[in-house]
């Protein structure tokens, strides 16, 4: 390394130790601090780019570390209350105890199998759902006048500026037994007994399909708006009706926003755990609920973790085949 | 410039005929959006194996009037009728008729071979016929190496193709071009044009091209409807275009015009004298025209129908002005010369490049007198 001709200090840095730190006392410590930054490999590039990795490492990547890190040690009761993985051993040898027996617990215990299998099964048919209600909308938002479309975008977006745990809660008012539905229904004569709404799976479908369905019209209406809407003249001018234009050609080159859409439901949906807590009972065993059940009831932060871990891992392979399918869908056009 | 082989077939002129059934007939059609009048009082008629040229400006109502042909659009008022049939109420995927749009709307998810079959795909057109179809459809516009890939993955020029080809696969008995070669460049324009004129002679089809291209309708039309507001301002051959236009609109549209306004000081059945007074010129047409003494009227004069040189003309009363040389602009096969006259005027003149290098060649400043022949003026009274 070249430093005398890189760096002004160069010759004072040659010096010594002394003369540096006398010569560092002599900058005014502004000055010191840029000629710090200016010797880093930095450009603008780098720090646009590093400040969302910096958040991300800060606020994602050390607390995953710290998670993985409670997943593999004992349970003890104790505070903190597991064990902790490096030891300063005798003879100045550090021990490292990897506990793989949270993992192999899930295996054992069908409760977290069962549960796994709940939540894709709630998830995967939520998005569904979601789809089924989204699509139509967001194709009549796409294909309404322009000058109401950003009247139509604000209503859908409107509920998020209530808080997500109130307008939960406001679910309950209308499934519960002595509920506005169930009120309504009785005093219309329809029913006798009240319709059982509240904890049951639909209930948590109910809650599911309506706090994420903003998350599915959102992509989908954005492929749809920019679809070049001669494609379809064209079509029909070949001879195709508008049903089967639709099928042939709409749905197909709005792909990208049903797998963008069908994930944005899925993945966050298959950790829920505020919906089936507050409006499910005791059949809808989401993993969500398994891990804070663990991680509060039962005090079990390294199987909670290991819980959480594995969850990861399932969204980590569901989001490589999402993005796999989301390739092959952009490819074909 | 204007060589431009015609199908044969248009040489007949059946719209000279008045016993022609003509094949495509517009009756009386106007379309209204809100308080627009795009198309107004249309009536046209074109016949079998025409090469028809729809042309104007921005917003004249072309596109519109092809739409409504096409069916996308129902007119307000008017009749619409395709071989003998009305069109009114008939969906677009039920017309005998075929479009190629302007941004050749190609199917960004399927392949060239695949948007070439998806007209026959609707007919339900048994699948070995398709792939013979399309393959010589392909073939027809030499893209068969490339029917396997998709429309991005092609050039303009030949996304263009895969347009056309797909809109005659289903060998449509009339086929729309909405600005088909709007989008090419220079060199590919002229050899589409010409291809696009062959593929008529061999289909058969009848064409009806919009275009603001007057260089393009001419080059390609049997015949041309110019279009100006929503009306058809004149229907005829691009000679008849070029050479009689109706008024000063249609002459100043297609080609280069100078335009001199001028009173009528002399006239008999077969001739009349104009002065263009303003420009301080007299002009002498050889032929009678039908106006008030006293009217206003405008002689039309080509940029190539004028002669330029330093020599005075023999005489110098009329059909000639004196100016001096303002701007010459070199095109290559031509220079044009802007004029400027004594009133201040600029008059385009333009004169062939004959010969490579002209000893005495006219330039910047230089004194010059235009003159032209009776018969090269055109006077129109609006």
């Amino acid at each position: 390394m070249s430093r005398g001709s890189q760096l002004p200090l160069g010759d004072r840095l040659a010096a010594g130790p002394r003369g540096l730190t006398s010569t560092l006392a002599q900058l005014p410590p502004l000055r010191l601090l840029l000629n710090a930054l200016a010797r880093l490999p930095l450009s603008g590039h780098h720090a646009v780019i590093g400040l969302p990795y910096l958040w991300l490492g800060l606020f994602f990547l050390v607390p995953f570390v710290i998670v993985l890190k409670i997943s593999f040690a004992d349970q003890l009761i104790a505070q903190p209350p597991y064990s902790s993985l490096v030891d300063l051993a005798t003879e100045g040898y550090i021990s490292l105890k990897l506990n793989i027996g949270n993992y192999t617990f899930l295996g054992s215990d069908p409760l977290y199998f069962n549960a796994y299998l709940k939540s894709v099964e709630i998830a995967f048919c939520s998005a569904l759902i979601c789809l089924v209600i989204g699509y139509p909308m967001a194709y009549a938002m796409a294909r309404s006048d322009p000058a109401w479309r950003g009247v139509l975008l604000m209503l859908v977006v409107l509920p998020f500026w209530t808080s997500f745990l109130l307008r939960v809660y406001a679910w309950i008012g209308l499934l519960n037994n002595n509920g506005i539905i169930n009120n309504v229904l009785i005093g219309l004569g329809l029913i006798q007994e009240p319709i059982v709404m509240m904890r049951t799976n639909f209930a948590v479908y109910v809650g599911i399909v309506y706090s994420y369905l903003p998350f599915m019209i959102l992509p989908l209406y954005s492929t749809l708006e920019k679809m070049d809407l001669t494609l379809l003249e064209a079509a029909e001018d070949l001879g195709c009706r508008p049903l089967k234009a639709f099928f042939t050609i709409t749905l197909p080159l709005s792909m990208p926003g049903v797998i963008a859409g069908f994930s944005l439901v899925f993945i966050p949906a298959l950790g829920e755990f505020v919906i089936p807590d507050l409006l499910g009972g005791t059949e809808t065993l989401m993993i969500g609920k398994v891990l804070w059940d663990e991680f509060f009831s039962n005090r079990a932060w390294p199987i909670a973790s290991a819980v959480a871990i594995a969850m990861l891992s399932l969204v980590v392979v569901i989001m490589a085949v999402q993005k796999m399918l989301a390739k092959h869908a952009e490819a074909s056009q | 410039m204007h060589d431009g082989r015609k199908p044969e077939l248009a040489l007949d002129e059946p719209w000279r005929n008045p016993q022609a059934t003509p094949y495509i007939s517009i009756r009386n059609v106007t379309k209204r959006f809100g308080d627009f009048v795009a198309v107004n009082d249309v009536s046209l008629n074109v016949y079998r194996q025409e090469l028809f040229c729809l042309l104007g400006g921005s917003g004249c109502g072309k596109s519109t009037l092809l739409r409504m042909l096409a069916g996308f659009e129902e007119p307000s008022s008017g009749q619409i009728f395709i071989d003998g049939q009305d069109m009114a109420g008939i969906p677009p995927y039920s017309r005998p008729v075929n479009m190629m749009f302007q941004s050749y709307a190609l199917f960004p998810h399927m392949s060239v071979q695949d948007n070439v079959a998806f007209g026959l795909k609707q007919d339900r057109t048994p699948l070995k016929e398709i792939r013979e179809r399309v393959a010589a459809m392909l073939d027809l516009v030499k893209l068969s190496p490339f029917a396997k890939r998709k429309p991005h993955q092609l050039s303009g020029g030949q996304r263009q193709r895969v347009a056309l080809a797909r809109s005659l696969v289903k060998e449509p008995k009339l086929l729309l071009l909405d600005e088909p070669l709007g989008a090419l460049d220079r060199k590919l324009r002229e050899s589409t044009q010409f291809e696009l004129m062959n593929l008529q002679d061999k289909l058969g089809v009848t064409f009806i091209v919009v275009t603001h291209d007057q260089e393009e309708a001419m080059t390609l039309a049997s015949r041309i409807g110019v279009m100006n507001q929503g009306h058809i301002v004149q229907v005829g051959t691009p000679s008849e275009i070029y050479e009689f236009p109706v008024n000063r609109f249609v002459a100043d549209f297609i080609g280069t015009v100078n335009m001199f306004a001028g009173r009528i000081v002399d006239e008999d059945s077969n001739y009349v004298r104009i002065a263009a007074e303003a420009d301080g010129c007299t002009f002498f047409i050889d032929h009678g025209v039908s106006a008030s003494p006293n009217a206003q009227l405008w002689v039309a004069l080509r940029p190539e129908k004028i002669n330029i040189g330093r020599e005075a003309p023999a005489d110098t009363r009329e059909n000639c002005v004196q100016g001096v040389i303002d701007g010459i602009a070199y095109m290559g096969d031509v220079s044009v010369f802007n004029v400027k006259l004594a009133s201040g005027r600029m008059v385009k003149v333009t004169r062939p490049n004959l010969i490579r290098r002209e000893e005495d060649t006219l330039t910047w400043d230089d004194e010059v007198w235009l003159h032209w022949h009776p018969a090269s003026g055109v006077v129109l009274t609006s």
